[in-house]
Formats: C-alpha cells, sequence, structure tokens
C-alpha cells in the first residue's frame, strides 16, 4: 500500500454537510433483517441446494413415470395418484426438515457470532436498540424462513408438476390422476403448517436457542441441548416420571409430522390452529426467552 | 452545554474497582485525548460513555443518559471501539448500504468519496482486506457520520506507521471542525500529542490529571539544569529529576518560565515524561498510605 492511494483528501469533505432525516423504525428493521440474510445465506442456500437435489432426482426417476402409470391402470385415479403424492410429499418433509436444521444453527449462532468476531462492538455504535437487534434476528426463524420454506416448497412441487405432465404427454398417457394430487388443497394446508407450526409452536425452541446464543461464552450447542436433557434425566431419577420430555416431545410433535398419518396432506392438515392455548403459553415462553437475550445483549461485551 | 458530564462514575467487576468514582466534564469542540497504562480504567470509562456498560453514579452524554438511551444517542455518537471490529463477512457495499438504511446522518456520498481514494473495492469482503484497509473502511463508515462526538478507543492498535499517521491526519483535516468532541485512547502518546486540545491521564480507576493544552503548556516545563545550579533547582521542589544527555532534567509544576530559564534550557515537557511525573508520584504517594 502506498501513501499515496491511502491518503484521504479534504476535497471529500465538501460534499454535504451531512443532511439530518428521520429514519422510521420500519425501515430501520428492515435493513436488520436484510442484514441477517446477507451474514446467514445458509437461510436460502441451504433449501435451494435441497430442492435443487430432490427436482434432479424426480428428474431421473421421472423416466420409469409412464411404466409405473400403465401398471398402475386397473386402479382408481385416486390411488393412481397416490403414487405421486408420495413422492411430492417427501420434497416438502425434505425442505421443512432442511429449514428447521438451518433455523436451529442459525438462532444458536445469531447473538453469539457477533461477539466472537467482535463486530458487537461495531454494531452497538449504530442507532440500531438491542430489542431491534433480537427482534430481527428472531424474524429469521419465526417468519421468514416459514414463509421461505413454503415459497420454495411451492416453486420445487410446481416444476415438478410440470416435469410430471410433460412426460405423461410425451408417453401419450392421460393427466386425469395428476389432478388428484389435490395441491391446491395441500399448498394452503402446508401454508399454515408452516406459519402457525414452524412459526409459532416452535417459537419457544427458537427463544431458548437464541437466548443461550447471547448468554453462552462457548459451547452453545452443548448449553442449548444439555441442561434440557438434564432436566428430564433427573425427573426422571428422582420421580420416576417424565413430564418435561413429554412437554418438549408434544410441542416438537405439534408443529411437526403425525407419523401415523400415510399421506403429506393428512399429515400436515391436522396442524393445530391459533386458538389452541398451547401456542398462546409457548409464545409467551418465546417473549420472555427474547426479553432476557435482549437484556443479556445490552450488557455483553466480544468474548 | 457540556458534552459529558461525569460525577461519581463508579463500575467495578466483583472486587475490582474498574472506575472508582471520577468526576469529569469535556466541553464540546474539544480533542480530549486519555493516557493510562492497560487496565487505568479508560476502556471502561468510554464503554459507559457510549452506553455499553451499566454504571453507577451521574453520567450525561449530550445530555442523556447513555445506558438507558444508547440507541438514540448514537444517532449523534459514533465510535471505533477496538481495530477491526467490521464484520468479516460483509462485503463493502453491503457496509455502506446498511450504515445508510439505519444512520439518519450517514452520508454515504461522502463515504464513497473517501474509499475512492483507497485501494478497496466496493465488491470485496471485509476478510479479503488488511488490517490497515479495514481500519480505513470503518473510518470512511464513522468520519461520514455527522455526529457531535466521536470516540475513539486505540483506534491504530497494530497498524504500521504510515496508516496510523495518515488515521490522525484525516480525523483532523476531514472532520474536526471545532462543534464536534472527540475522546481519543491510545499507547502511542507522542503521535496524537499536536492534535489535543485537552489532556487526561487515568491510573487505577482515578483521573490523575485533566487540563488543556494550554493550561499543560503553561503550567508544566522542564529544565536540562547546568550542574552548578542544580541545587538552587531543586529547592524549587520539582515533581521529578533524571537524567538526560549528561544532564540532570528537572520537571517543575507551576514554577514561571522567567524563574526557571535563569537555571538553564527550559522547554516544554513530553506527554509521555509528564505522565511518568504525574503517575508515578501518585503511585508511590498511594503505597506510602497504604
Amino acid at each position: 500500500m502506498s501513501t499515496q492511494s491511502n491518503a484521504i483528501p479534504q476535497s471529500a469533505l465538501a460534499s454535504g454537510a451531512g443532511s439530518c432525516k428521520e429514519i422510521s423504525v420500519a425501515r430501520r428493521f428492515y435493513w436488520s433483517v436484510k442484514r441477517e440474510v446477507w451474514e446467514s445465506r445458509s437461510i436460502y442456500l441451504a433449501p435451494l441446494a435441497v430442492a435443487g437435489v430432490i427436482l434432479l432426482g424426480f428428474f431421473v426417476s421421472a423416466i420409469h413415470l409412464p411404466a409405473k402409470v400403465r401398471e398402475a391402470s386397473g386402479m382408481t385415479p385416486m390411488a393412481q395418484g397416490e403414487i405421486l403424492a408420495q413422492t411430492f410429499g417427501f420434497a416438502a418433509l425434505a425442505l421443512m426438515a432442511t429449514t428447521l436444521v438451518v433455523a436451529a444453527f442459525y438462532c444458536l449462532d445469531a447473538l453469539h457470532g457477533e461477539r466472537r468476531d467482535r463486530s458487537i462492538l461495531f454494531w452497538k455504535s449504530l442507532p440500531v436498540s438491542d430489542l431491534m437487534t433480537v427482534l430481527s434476528k428472531a424474524t429469521i426463524p419465526l417468519l421468514l424462513l416459514p414463509l421461505l420454506t413454503f415459497l420454495i416448497t411451492f416453486a420445487l412441487q410446481v416444476c415438478m408438476l410440470l416435469l410430471s405432465a410433460a412426460i405423461l404427454l410425451v408417453g401419450g398417457q392421460s393427466l386425469a390422476m395428476l389432478s388428484h394430487l389435490r395441491l391446491g388443497m395441500t399448498w394452503i394446508a402446508l401454508l399454515n403448517h408452516l406459519v402457525v407450526g414452524h412459526g409459532l409452536y416452535y417459537a419457544p425452541f427458537y427463544g431458548w436457542f437464541l437466548l443461550v446464543s447471547a448468554w453462552a461464552r462457548r459451547g452453545t450447542f452443548l448449553w442449548a441441548v444439555l441442561p434440557p436433557l438434564a432436566i428430564g434425566v433427573l425427573e426422571k431419577i428422582l420421580f420416576n416420571t417424565s413430564h418435561f420430555g413429554d412437554l418438549i416431545g408434544d410441542r416438537f410433535g405439534i408443529g411437526g409430522s403425525n407419523s401415523k398419518a400415510t399421506s403429506m396432506f393428512a399429515m400436515i392438515a391436522d396442524s393445530p390452529g391459533l386458538s389452541h392455548p398451547g401456542l398462546w403459553i409457548g409464545l409467551l415462553l418465546a417473549a420472555i426467552f427474547l426479553l432476557a437475550a435482549v437484556q443479556l445483549r445490552r450488557r455483553q461485551g466480544p468474548v | 452545554m457540556a458534552c459529558i458530564e461525569a460525577r461519581g462514575l463508579r463500575k467495578a467487576f466483583g472486587k475490582t474497582v474498574a472506575l472508582d468514582g471520577i468526576d469529569m466534564r469535556v466541553e464540546e469542540g474539544r480533542i480530549l485525548g486519555i493516557i493510562g497504562p492497560n487496565g487505568a480504567g479508560k476502556t471502561t470509562a468510554l464503554n459507559a460513555i457510549l452506553g455499553l456498560t451499566p454504571y453507577q453514579g451521574e453520567l450525561h452524554v449530550l445530555g442523556r443518559d447513555p445506558w438507558r438511551e444508547r440507541d438514540r444517542l448514537m444517532r449523534d455518537v459514533s465510535f471505533i471501539a477496538d481495530v477491526a471490529v467490521l464484520p468479516r463477512w460483509i462485503q463493502v457495499w453491503q457496509a455502506l448500504d446498511y450504515v445508510a438504511g439505519v444512520h439518519p446522518r450517514f452520508d454515504r456520498a461522502k463515504a464513497e468519496g473517501f474509499l475512492a481514494k483507497t485501494t478497496i473495492r466496493q465488491t470485496s469482503k471485509v476478510r479479503e482486506l488488511s488490517k490497515g484497509m479495514v481500519a480505513q473502511l470503518h473510518l470512511a463508515l464513522i468520519l461520514a457520520i455527522d455526529a457531535r462526538l466521536l470516540v475513539l478507543d486505540e483506534p491504530t492498535l497494530g497498524l504500521d506507521i504510515l496508516y496510523r499517521k495518515q488515521f490522525y491526519d484525516s480525523l483532523l483535516n476531514d472532520y474536526f471542525d471545532r462543534s464536534r468532541t472527540i475522546v481519543v485512547t491510545t499507547h502511542q502518546v507522542e503521535e496524537i500529542e499536536h492534535v489535543l486540545t485537552d489532556l487526561m491521564f487515568m491510573d487505577r480507576g482515578r483521573i490523575g490529571l485533566h487540563c488543556s493544552m494550554e493550561e499543560f503548556e503553561r503550567r508544566y516545563l522542564e529544565v536540562m539544569v547546568r550542574p552548578e545550579q542544580l541545587d538552587a533547582a531543586r529547592a524549587l521542589k520539582p515533581m521529578q529529576e533524571r537524567q538526560g544527555l549528561g544532564r540532570s532534567i528537572l520537571l517543575f509544576d507551576g514554577i514561571g518560565r522567567d524563574t526557571l530559564s535563569a537555571l538553564g534550557e527550559v522547554r516544554t515537557p513530553s506527554i509521555a515524561d509528564l505522565f511518568v511525573a504525574v503517575i508515578g508520584k501518585q503511585a508511590a504517594q498511594a503505597q506510602g498510605a497504604a
């Protein structure tokens, strides 16, 4: 580096004496969320990569589709539709699982990474409150990832549908079986399942992970997992009961899939609604965790 | 209105007292250098001023309580708390976009103007830049913010000498305009000596000295005393006596230049020498008292 190239000239000062405009809360929040997406590109890269792999796999296997349809020609159109529905359901489940893993790791790193790389000292030099920072980070698993999962699943299933139609047409077969996929209904159920189940029902999990992320100096994953595990084990030893474990298992099961259901639609259609009291208790718990994380971030410096 | 006003500012970490009830007042338009050894409490004091740490006592920065109103205060205050704290993943254009998105007083064109004079490209990631370039980027972002108070805590630590000199030149030429206030701490005292309007010494959580540079120059003088006048000079009770170039150098507090010039060559001491004299004396007194 030469001195020349480093020199910052006085002429640069001439431009603008610094106009002071107000920036709305919404705008600062928008930029805070955008910053999170810039930093954690796995938020969209991971589900896109999984979707790409699924599409490729589907393309390869779709070559055998006409043969399968011929075999199933004796079946009702409904049963024929089931052949494809299973594949479509698998695609949606794979994407849900992917974004859940992304959400968990995102939360564990969200308030720890900025302390680890000392960038918290830069973020805190800007007029963004700790509350806004924590809420913008919580928005990723609570809202952004469920919506993104839906959009990517939707796009993937549309691609799969078009591909199936093209292959069936080339094979000179009827498209009747595709109408039995009931994709329209499934998508509405999926959106509800993702926003209410993955977003709101899992909120206490995300809140707890963010709290651990704000608190732990290192080993965020262990701090997030071991204390709940210890409580479960202790309960088992002391009282020979497993209420705590059941509580967590039930909560995860509510948002997750019903393993007894056979089709994707059945798996997600029985997602509990907004009237379920458990939802609101969970949200309250999540709010407590998040407020604790805000207080911790106020006090915490680099680790 | 004072830019910074503290009364009985105290902060302890467990049994370690980092700030032992300090009082300070910094007027607007000053450039204050805080000098002190490691662990003197400089960073703790700055963290309190910036709302990064809770404290006991009274503290107002631009009329606000920093701990309660950090985010509001940060519209008028900017700071560089350490070297290379920009996130390593961020690209230069993203940093510009983000600061422009959240800071009402950020002038993006001005920041781009600074960057255009460096070798930093907008598509570069911070992790690809050298330490000096990261500091340049940070400075470009901070100097483009029209803040009333700028706080710099060891902003040039670990940078090479060319960059350090240019850093302070930019600060003085492109930023300081007598309405802004700058507070800076550094170990390299000699590099900021000519920049400062005010001086503060800190040691063990206390303020050892706080004066303007004019007062410093008026009050403290050191004399290279001629050997035959050494006894007469010592009678004036110097703060400190040391040997240099075969001559005794005596440092005086509040003795007139006319009186001293009869004893030998008179000059203004360096900040480093005065620091050793002031803090060394206080440390000795503290030990004597204990």
